[in-house]
């Protein structure tokens, strides 16, 4: 190596540093609140349910940073998540259907939804912002419809009890389910060939092309990957509440691209990966459980998650010397 | 006697680092008034480091003195001021934007500068004068990406000329026109009329830095040079006065060890060998159908004034660009060409090097282990995970091999310098060992110790039963590399010139009477 000896491990304590920046501020998150409110937040139950009730989040912020990572945006995924859910609350409940084919049926649409999206921006190539946005409120609009703009509740007991009641270590299984999909794509993204081809896709597509990656089929399978796993995190939110609500699709889907973006300043600095990710959902929702256990206004929430990425992003740029960011 | 005029540009202890690593240390550069001056060093020694400097886009490190035209400034330059002094630069990477139109690309700095309304009849024409000036047909509405490699240098190049153009005041012009290799992509003839554009700026005023890896060029153009060598100065000379050897032992840090280029015919695929594939009918937009018999371990090269045609023809046996008839046979196996896409190529055993190196062969924004690996992934895939500690092995060594400077494979492939980033990305295919080898340009930018590493890893990869097929107007390349070389005018194969008569003369005089039939 020619590089001199002082610097580079200057420089590797710095890499260091950015990397582990982000779990670094949730830990203050968690000793703050757990300073000031002892009694509340720093409880095993608060973190339990923190955990278990975050799943969904977790899953769909997961989902999008498939498609992220090969260079496409999936607005669609919030609505995804309502889609799925309201299937399952009307087919189970409403239509009096087994919960088995009320999944089938949610994994149905999820798909349909993102073969649609896959269609459109890979074959007719119309920008992904583009389409999803177009979906995004295609299914918002087919929601409404099919619920009748309300919340369904009384899903079947033993799909609930699955995914909230049951516990492992004290945790409910949702959050297993969203922790075994990050561990799925943390693999995929660092261990397998395609990994390695999808995060060509997302630098340079001619690059990829000439390479011999097939660019099309990625990007369609991150797309059609993406509302898979959307509906997944339907699927747990219908079972954390134990219904189904048609109006929280939007709502969904901000915090999770800032969890993606945040995430990509962390573990992997300058890629979006599964473990920033994940930890970036729960350094959010640290944040806002210990604010609203001051009582502080619901409105808070949403300066909070925009504070939060703004500042993290900013903060992980200066340690980059305000580098060109490699995102997006 | 006339009065002495100050220097052009006058540097003093600049100096740059990249995180822990040198890449200029104390460097010093005095380009004289109405002078070309030739700056030289091998790959990686700083050159385009110090144009970056002295086009803002690098910060130096502080202690840095500059004087333009004898006015003491400081660096980092802002673009007034450099609009003001008449510098003008042509980037190695061209500083194009691909996305936007040739005329969008020319007039970029009078488009942005800030006047509320854009002339833009005005500025067609100071293009379409500008795109004339060079003898050049391009449609100024054409986006860039559409343009051939040596169409996108020639856009950098007219767009540098029309701003040291834009400081003329009567018949004086004034200025430093910095060009930082310019001519690997170009044509002799295009060389020739740069070179005399170059002499024309200078006689009417401005001065010139000019950077290339090529010794003739150096010798022919400039007054003096200066040499780099691992971010320092080696030296600097009047050309006039000085022999090739002094300039080689320059900027090796050493006598030179006289390589016999006599290697270079032994093991070679002769017409023994048998054929490996055979192409009929070939023919696309730009391309006449031809039809190629190619054997084992031949490296046959294909050249061509600009727009001939001869670039096409690997692109097409790629599927980069889709032909528009024709097959390619190989054994039994037989390809349609018009349908055949490059993920197939690759699958079939074919590798092909695109001469853009920043928008087609290697992702700047990715690691060089990443760019070294990609093509073939599943070698290191196994129990179920990509070996992570065999991959960086293997880069290392496949980096130190072609010895790519620095051998930190975990780089970004942008942050290397252009000579190494070539290296990068021939290797990446040398490595896979392909049964057909489609090289644009390999070794544009590299340095001429280098340059023969290469090639001697091209023959090699040869010798071993690959094809390869190289497109270069670099004749000097096509002599010492091929076994053959065919020679394209108009979208024709108009000549083949065989080992018995290659030369770089012979092949000259190829190209021009190819034009003429
Ligand atoms: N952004 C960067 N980050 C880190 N290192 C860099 C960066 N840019 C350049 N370097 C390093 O600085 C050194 C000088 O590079 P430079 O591009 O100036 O070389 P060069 O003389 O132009 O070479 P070439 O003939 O190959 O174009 C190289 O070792 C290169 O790797
Ligand atoms: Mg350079």
């Amino acid at each position: 190596m020619s590089r001199k000896h002082g610097s580079t491990s200057r420089a590797s304590v710095g890499a260091l540093v950015e990397r582990f920046a982000l779990l670094g501020a949730w830990l203050v998150v968690i000793a703050g609140f757990g300073i000031a409110l002892p009694g509340s937040f720093l409880t095993w139950q608060n973190f339990a349910v923190m955990f278990a009730s975050q799943a969904p989040a977790a899953l769909l912020a997961l989902a999008l940073i498939v498609p992220l990572t090969c260079g496409d945006y999936d607005l669609s995924g919030g609505a995804v998540v309502t889609l799925a859910a309201v299937i399952l609350g009307v087919l189970n409940v409403v239509h009096q259907q087994p919960i088995g084919l009320a999944l089938a049926a949610a994994l149905a649409a999820g798909l349909l939804v993102g073969v649609v999206n896959a269609f459109f921006i890979v074959y007719v190539r119309i920008p992904s912002l583009v389409v999803t946005l177009g979906t995004a409120s295609l299914v918002t609009g087919f929601v409404q419809w099919f619920s009748d703009s309300s919340t369904i509740s009384g899903l079947d007991a033993g799909f609930v009890d699955w995914i909230i009641v049951r516990q492992l270590f004290g945790i409910s299984y949702a959050f297993y389910v969203a922790a075994l999909v990050a561990l799925l794509l943390w693999y995929v993204f660092e261990y397998t060939p395609l990994g390695r081809r999808m995060l060509f896709v997302g630098k340079s597509r001619e690059v990829a092309r000439l390479n011999g990656i097939r660019v099309d089929r990625v990007r369609a399978g991150a797309l059609i990957t993406s509302s898979v796993l959307a509906t997944l995190a339907g699927v747990v939110y219908a079972g954390v509440l134990g219904s189904a609500d048609p109006f929280s699709g939007l709502n969904f889907l901000l915090p999770a691209f800032a969890a993606a973006f945040l995430g990509a300043t962390s573990i992997k600095p300058g890629r979006f990966n599964a473990g920033g990710t994940f930890i970036a959902v729960y350094f959010l929702a640290s944040g806002i459980t210990g604010l609203s256990m001051f009582g502080i206004p619901l409105w808070v929430t949403s300066a909070f998650n925009g504070a939060a990425l703004i500042i993290a992003v900013t903060l992980s740029q200066f340690a980059r010397g305000r580098a060109e960011s490699d995102l997006g | 006697m006339t009065e002495p005029l100050p220097p052009a540009l006058a540097l003093r202890g600049l100096a740059k680092s990249f995180g822990g690593a040198r890449a200029l240390d104390g460097v010093e550069l005095t380009v004289g008034a109405r002078e070309i001056h030739g700056l030289l060093g091998h790959n990686g020694s700083g050159k385009s480091t110090l144009v970056k400097i002295l086009s803002g886009y690098h910060a130096p490190d502080p202690g840095a003195t500059l004087q333009l035209f004898g006015e003491p400034l400081r660096l980092p330059l802002t673009r007034a001021e450099q609009r003001a002094r008449g510098l003008a630069f042509v980037h190695q990477n061209l500083g194009l934007a691909p996305q936007l139109s040739v005329l969008e690309n020319m007039r970029v700095a009078e488009i942005t500068a800030g006047r509320p309304f854009i002339d833009w009849r005005a500025q067609r024409r100071a293009a379409l004068a500008s795109l004339q000036q060079f003898g050049l047909s391009i449609d100024p509405d054409q986006a860039v990406a559409s343009l051939l490699p040596v169409e996108r240098a020639l856009i950098a190049i007219v767009r540098a000329f029309a701003a040291i153009d834009a400081t003329r005041s009567g018949r004086e012009l004034h200025g430093l026109l910095v060009l930082d290799e310019p001519t690997p992509f170009l044509a002799r003839d295009d060389v020739e009329r740069l070179f005399r554009l170059m002499r024309q700026v200078v006689a009417q005023g401005a001065s010139v830095l000019f950077i290339s890896h090529d010794l003739d060029e150096i010798l022919e153009i400039t007054d003096r040079a200066t040499v780099l060598r691992d971010g320092r100065v080696a030296g600097s000379f009047e050309t006039r006065h000085t022999g090739r050897e002094r300039i080689v032992e320059l900027i090796a840090g050493h006598a030179p060890v006289t390589t016999s280029s006599a290697g270079a015919v032994a093991g070679r695929g002769g017409a023994a060998a048998e054929i490996a594939f055979e192409v009929r009918e070939l023919g696309g937009a730009a391309l006449q159908p031809i039809d190629l018999q190619l054997r084992r371990g031949e490296i046959v090269g294909l050249t061509g004034l600009l727009g001939s045609g001869y670039e096409q023809v690997l692109q097409h046996l790629f599927g980069a660009v889709p032909a528009t008839q024709g097959v390619l046979q190989a054994g039994r196996e037989r390809i349609e060409l018009r349908s055949l896409t490059p993920a197939a190529a690759v699958r079939a055993g074919f590798a092909f090097l695109p001469g853009d190196r920043q928008g087609a062969s290697g992702a700047g924004g990715l690691s060089v282990l990443d760019n070294l690996l990609l093509p073939d992934l599943s070698r290191f895939f196994r129990g179920g995970r990509l070996q992570w500690p065999i991959m960086r092995g293997h880069a290392q060594a496949l980096a130190t091999r072609h010895r790519v400077r620095p051998v930190d494979v975990d780089m970004k492939l942008a942050a290397l310098s252009g000579g190494n980033a070539q290296k990068v990305l021939l290797a990446k295919w040398l490595d896979v060992g392909p049964r057909l080898l489609l090289l644009e340009e390999p070794t544009q930018g590299v340095d001429v110790g280098a340059r023969e590493d290469l090639w001697a890893a091209i023959r090699d990869i040869a010798a071993a039963g690959t094809v390869v097929l190289c497109a270069s107007s670099d004749l000097e390349q096509l002599e010492a590399l091929c076994d053959r070389v065919l020679v394209f005018a108009r979208g024709r194969c108009r000549a083949e010139v065989d080992r018995a008569t290659l030369s770089k003369a012979e092949l000259l005089r190829q190209c021009y009477a190819a034009v003429a039939a």
